[in-house]
């Protein structure tokens, strides 16, 4: 499998995940959630101070549709993450010390032409 | 497992926030050794993935759910530093946009969530990985181990914070009890996903998992090796 369709895969992973998947969790309390209401530790808990931004509680404001609303967020959920992830990684990343593979060229860089003699 | 605002006094989570700023720093600094132009977009996805997946609330027993954290798969495919780097990126996107995990408690969730299970989890890889025979079994087995063991680490973690700066009077014992006993659940689901990610890379791509680098190239030496054997193979007797 080549790299840039195991990194398509992937992504196409993820974005049916959290566009269509998400929409079947569970909707209990998590761990820490109900330990919290059980035990007591919410006792001062605060309102989260965005929790009326577009995306708040992983739906898009103004679309009614569950569904698609929470699939809706999902997927710009995961947009979001791999443009600030990617980009944070390709910011960083060491550069310049194999410039044969550079990507998307590895298919077509083969050593056969100096074993030719 | 995402704080919201109000659980940890201000003291304290400015202390988790310094703690989370200090580790961020050094996963930068270790992030560039582990980035290059092919594994820069790996690690872009893997977080994307991460992201994904931490929607995706498991039934653990009753009324209560989980879901991954991630920071064990995180760290396996693309390397510890970045792993950290990762998980903090969709716990600040999570924060500021979906709402999820306080603001005030971001230090305190980038520590137990990104830092803490990259320590306990990616620690306890390598250290299975030392003891197991190096095969792809044994990546999978270390993996669902260390992502099964870096759940509690993670609830542990949350309760010496809380121990140290929780705004309501429970007790340290019964927290503790509760959230790791949970945690320990939570785990197994932590761990199946894990295991399944890493093999199914494994399978059709086994160069592109950081944590099965030490696998790949005695492989490879193997197979110079037999090369270069195979014509004085007949003349041993």
């Amino acid at each position: 499998m080549t790299t840039k369709r195991f990194l398509a895969g992937f992504l196409l992973v993820s974005l049916v995940l959290a566009g269509v998947v998400s929409y079947y969790a569970s909707s209990h309390p998590d761990g820490l959630e109900k330990i919290a209401a059980d035990k007591g530790i919410s006792a001062k808990e605060k309102d989260h101070s965005l929790k009326d931004s577009p995306l708040g509680d992983y739906g898009v404001k103004g679309v009614g549709n569950a569904r698609l609303s929470g699939g809706l967020s999902g997927v710009i959920g995961v947009g979001a993450v791999l443009l600030v992830g990617g980009g944070l990684f390709w910011g960083v990343r060491r550069r310049g010390t194999e410039p044969e593979q550079a990507a998307g060229r590895d298919e077509r860089a083969p050593s056969e032409p100096a074993r030719k003699g | 497992m995402h704080v919201p605002d109000g659980f940890i006094d201000a003291p304290v989570s400015i202390a988790a926030g310094a703690v989370a700023v200090a580790g961020i720093g050094i996963a930068l600094r270790g992030a560039r050794r582990e980035l290059d132009d092919r594994t820069a977009p790996l690690a872009g996805l893997t977080a994307a993935f991460v992201f994904a997946a931490q929607m995706l609330n498991f039934p653990v027993a009753a009324g209560t759910s989980g879901h991954l954290l991630g920071g064990t798969l995180a760290a396996i495919l693309v390397g510890p530093y970045t792993g950290v780097l990762c998980v903090s990126v969709v716990l600040l996107m999570q924060a500021l946009l979906f709402a999820d995990g306080g603001l005030t408690a971001l230090g305190v969730n980038i520590t137990t969530m990104a830092l803490v299970t990259v320590l306990a989890g990616y620690g306890l890889f390598r250290l299975l990985l030392r003891m197991l025979p190096k095969t792809r079994a044994s990546v999978a087995a270390a993996s669902f181990v260390a992502a099964l063991v870096s759940v509690p680490a993670a609830a542990a973690a949350f309760t010496v914070i809380y121990a140290a700066g929780g705004t309501a009077d429970v007790s340290i014992g019964k927290v503790a009890t509760a959230m790791i006993g949970v945690h320990v659940l939570i785990g197994i689901g932590e761990a199946l996903i894990t295991a399944a990610t890493v093999s199914s890379v494994l399978a059709v791509r086994p160069d592109l998992v950081y944590g099965a680098r030490g696998l790949m190239k005695p492989l490879e030496l193997r197979v110079a090796a037999r090369k270069a054997d195979g014509p004085a193979e007949p003349s041993r007797a």
